[in-house]
């Protein structure tokens, strides 16, 4: 199916430019999965070669390739119709190939002009420093970029997305043919986001081939030119902009239509399961608090989504709900029966539990399998008279990798092999393994591909079906009110909406974000 | 740990099986060559003389696995073993002193024994009461700790020696030296402790909760908490049993002696890091089993006995040392690298 594809949208397209770089057959395998299978890509000089993939489709392998992080396992790459090795960074930069990482790279602790000119300093025949040619070039580069940075600033007292502009402007000034940005955009505020976007219309305007790689469709759609799409490491379509959609993207990265991304939800309301009041997280820096006086009801049956801007407190939220936070006050019923005072161990016994926001720091152990990740919460149930059984825990693992959907060769394998979705997945049968009452999910979709998406909304619905409750948040507004039979909206660490079915609109939950920044500004006018 | 062994199993690769084997086989190799060097070597009081010494550094590394699988580092294990030692020999020689009524109180054997492995105990709960509530680094935590228990030692006898642990019988309070010296079975009584301490040791790192939450520790501390895992708990129970261990090691050491002297222990938490890190465990934490240190143990003693038996020079033998435990950790990093490519062959 796959090929039929790919032959209706390259013809026309192959007329018109020579490719600048191409894959010719790449493979990739690494422990536990193929990374790319076969992979033939052109990359076109003066266009926004957007790359598009679920996580693990292989797209930052490739990148690593073209980059000269790794090297594939067979194929070869064509630069200006030759072909190259391109076998480590130094090198793709020769070849003027740069990439900007979706992890940040800068060293927090050296200046801006030291961290773009990091491994790549201008020296005399002594080996020393030239700091003044450096530093002129950085207030260049970063004038270039618009950006009122100070290069002799440490790097550490920028902001998030300041600091990606610091990397960015590390390529740029290298005077790169080939730039590849690995979700760039992903720690950008909107502002700084648009500012990127007018530099890569000025890079394509020079000629400058960019591959582009996010996880906002939208956003890729708009700038890009040429549309690739990988699936579980193979080259499944392409498309020029005129071709490409948001359903034809969403079609190809998930073999499913994208209406089919939600499940139905059809739910009962139940008893209360979790009741919290005025539950208050004071700020440790300052004054007012991350969560304010939140008081709630959730009911078993039901999937109650959070929704509020970045800093509105929803992460806070959940964490002191589940006990993290020493300073959070306020009184928590589960079940009827009060936690507050409760450890997390305690918490869990009890039925709640709470899949974390940062899978990799706070939901995997990376040094244990599978198996040992998925049983860590609940090792008690398979305890015979003070000694884990091997049996009841692996009847336990087989259970939940079934249910789960959870793609692995071995239950014993490192954790570490398998790719995003399933990483998550892992995290989310650990968590139902405790048998919870209340699930507390805190952006259980981010950084997970499509079709793990459907996975994870549909165990979401199915737990919520099992007259427990399910509290999750997510910054896509869109999955907030798809999966949710009622909508929280939080600004400011305040509960500023309780939405229940023909009332989750947009307009709702917005107007709610925003109500209490109006009333300070008209405090302090 | 098992995990790893499972899929690799099922690659068959020779060269990663001779890897994973490679403490037994390098145990093997230095069995080999001093059975060859040294017609005394392989001689039954030897082996016996080597084994004493192998447990020494054998039960410190049992506990010591435990701090590092935690991610930590134990420092103040040799200082422990001093402190111990010198706690049972005030209590054997002196008893306890009771100045309000002017007498002192001899306790039998098994309540010294029992006293100085809660010194121990002790110890390690202060250690990692600084390291989990006072946030104090391990490695600056258990220096410290290092100074302090040796100057206690010092202390208990104003830096003097305690000559004779014997005991008397008016008193009820002999048999210590039993514990150094005893033979049951054909084995001095210290390779029996290590034995046990071995099997107990991995039943408790495999088959029980708390052994797993310490892998999880050292794996992610932050991923642990969040699991529901007592965090501080676990980290500082094993510290308290380093501890433990490292007292047994001073009582067995002292019963040996017959005597009990405050400077006993000086630099054994280098030889049981060492035998630790021989065995396979990483010092990140997280990686690692009883069993390898065990065998980093005894290749070490067999090394150290060895090198004396063919009549090395002493600073060789320091050298030569040094030197198999760096290329230990090489030959780790290897087997990690070739690891991970027959993972993705087999992929």
């Amino acid at each position: 199916m796959a090929n039929s594809e790919i032959s209706n949208h390259t013809e026309p397209m192959t007329v018109s430019e020579k490719p600048v770089l191409s894959a010719r057959e790449v493979t990739k395998k690494y422990p536990g999965t193929v990374a790319l299978d076969n992979v033939d890509l052109d990359i076109y000089p003066g266009k926004v070669n957007v790359i598009l993939g679920e996580n693990g489709a292989g797209k930052s392998t490739l990148m690593k390739i073209f980059a000269g992080v790794e090297k594939p396992t067979n194929g070869s790459l064509i630069l200006d119709g030759e072909p190259v090795r391109i076998n480590s960074p130094g090198k793709a930069l020769e070849n003027g190939i740069g990439i900007i990482y979706q992890e940040l790279t800068v060293c927090p602790n050296l200046s801006v002009t030291e961290n773009i000119f990091l491994a790549r300093e201008i020296k005399n025949r002594f080996g020393v420093v030239n700091q003044k040619k450096q530093r002129n070039i950085s207030a260049e580069t970063l004038k270039k970029l618009e950006q009122p940075i100070n290069p002799d600033m440490p790097v550490s007292q920028l902001r998030v997305g300041q600091q990606q502009l610091v990397e960015i402007a590390r390529s740029l000034k290298d005077n790169v043919r080939i730039l590849i940005m690995d979700e760039p955009t992903s720690a950008l505020s909107s502002k700084e986001t648009s500012i990127l976007k007018e530099i890569i219309s000025d890079l394509t305007s020079q000629g400058v081939a960019v591959i582009y790689i996010s996880h906002k469709l939208d956003e890729c759609l708009e700038i890009g030119d040429r549309f690739a799409v990988l699936r579980d490491g193979k080259l499944v379509a392409q498309a020029e902009r005129k071709d490409a959609s948001l359903s034809w993207i969403i079609k190809h990265m998930a073999g499913k239509n994208p209406d089919e991304l939600y499940p139905e939800t059809d739910h009962k309301t139940g008893k209360a399961m979790l009741k919290a009041e005025n539950l208050c997280l004071p700020r440790t820096e300052g004054e007012g608090y991350l969560v304010d006086h939140a008081s709630f009801t959730l009911h078993s049956g039901e999937i109650t989504g959070i929704y509020g801007l970045m800093g509105a407190g929803r992460t806070e939220l959940l964490e002191s709900l589940f006990g993290l936070h020493k300073l959070a006050t306020g009184s928590l019923f589960l079940d009827g029966k009060a936690i507050d005072g409760f450890t997390i161990d305690e918490r869990i016994e009890n039925g709640l539990m709470l899949i974390p926001e940062d899978r990799q720091k706070q939901g995997l152990i990376q040094t244990l399998s599978v198996a040992e990740n998925m049983t860590l919460s609940s090792l008690k149930s398979y305890q015979k008279s003070g000694f884990i059984s091997n049996k009841l825990e692996k009847i336990a693992v087989n259970d939940y990798i079934k249910k789960l959907l959870i793609r692995l060769s071995d239950p014993g394998q490192p954790v570490v092999t398998l790719s995003g979705g399933n990483q998550q997945k892992v995290v989310i049968a650990k968590c139902m393994l405790t048998n919870p009452k209340v699930l507390m999910m805190d952006e259980p979709t981010r950084g997970v591909d499509v079709g793990a998406k459907y996975d994870i909304f549909k165990i979401m619905s199915d737990f919520a079906a099992r007259d427990t409750s399910v509290l999750f948040t997510s910054s896509e507004l869109r999955e907030i009110m798809e999966m949710s039979d009622r909508v929280l909206v939080l600004a400011r660490g305040k509960i500023t909406a309780d939405l229940r079915g023909q009332d989750i609109t947009e307009k709702a939950i917005l107007d709610a974000c925003v109500i209490r920044n109006k009333e300070e500004k008209r405090k302090s006018a | 740990m098992t995990g790893n062994q499972k899929i690799i199993s099922s690659t068959k690769s020779a060269k990663l099986l001779l890897l994973q084997m490679r403490a037994y086989l390098a145990l093997i190799l230095v069995v080999a060559v001093f059975a060859a060097l040294s017609p005394t070597f392989l001689t039954t009081s030897n082996l016996v003389i080597m084994a004493k010494q192998v447990a020494i550094n054998a039960i410190l590394g049992i506990g010591m696995t435990y701090v590092i699988l935690s991610a930590g580092i134990d420092l103040s294990v040799g200082s422990i073993a001093g402190l111990s030692g010198m706690v049972a020999g005030w209590l054997l020689t002196e008893g306890l002193l009771l100045p309000m009524f002017g007498v002192s109180i001899f306790f039998n054997v098994w309540v010294v024994i029992l006293i100085a492995l809660m010194t121990g105990a002790f110890v390690g709960a202060i250690n990692g009461f600084l390291i989990t509530k006072l946030n104090v680094a391990p490695f600056i935590a258990t220096l410290g700790m290092l100074y302090v228990a040796r100057g206690c030692a010092m202390l208990i006898s104003g830096g003097s020696t305690f000559p004779n642990l014997a005991g008397r019988e008016s008193l009820g309070n002999t048999g210590f030296l039993v514990l150094g010296n005893e033979i049951f079975l054909g084995l001095p009584l210290p390779i029996w402790l290590m034995i046990a301490l071995t099997i107990i040791g991995t039943i408790i790192a495999r088959k029980t909760a708390f052994g797993r939450h310490v892998y999880a520790v050292g794996g992610n501390e932050e991923s642990a908490k969040f699991t529901g895992i007592r965090v501080n708990r676990i980290k500082t129970l094993t510290y308290v049993i380093s501890g433990v261990c490292a007292a047994l090691v001073g009582l067995i050491i002292a019963s040996q002696l017959g005597a009990a002297h405050p400077a006993t222990g000086e630099m054994y938490e280098l030889n049981a890091i060492a035998v630790v890190v021989l065995g396979g465990t990483s010092l990140f934490g997280g990686r690692g089993t009883i069993t390898g240190t065990i065998i980093g143990a005894f290749v070490i003693g067999v090394l150290e006995n060895g090198m004396v038996l063919i009549g090395m020079s002493e600073f060789w033998q320091i050298v030569v040392k040094g030197l198999v435990i760096i290329l230990a950790v090489v030959v780790d990093q290897w087997q990690q690298k070739i690891q991970h490519q027959t993972l993705a062959e087999s992929a």
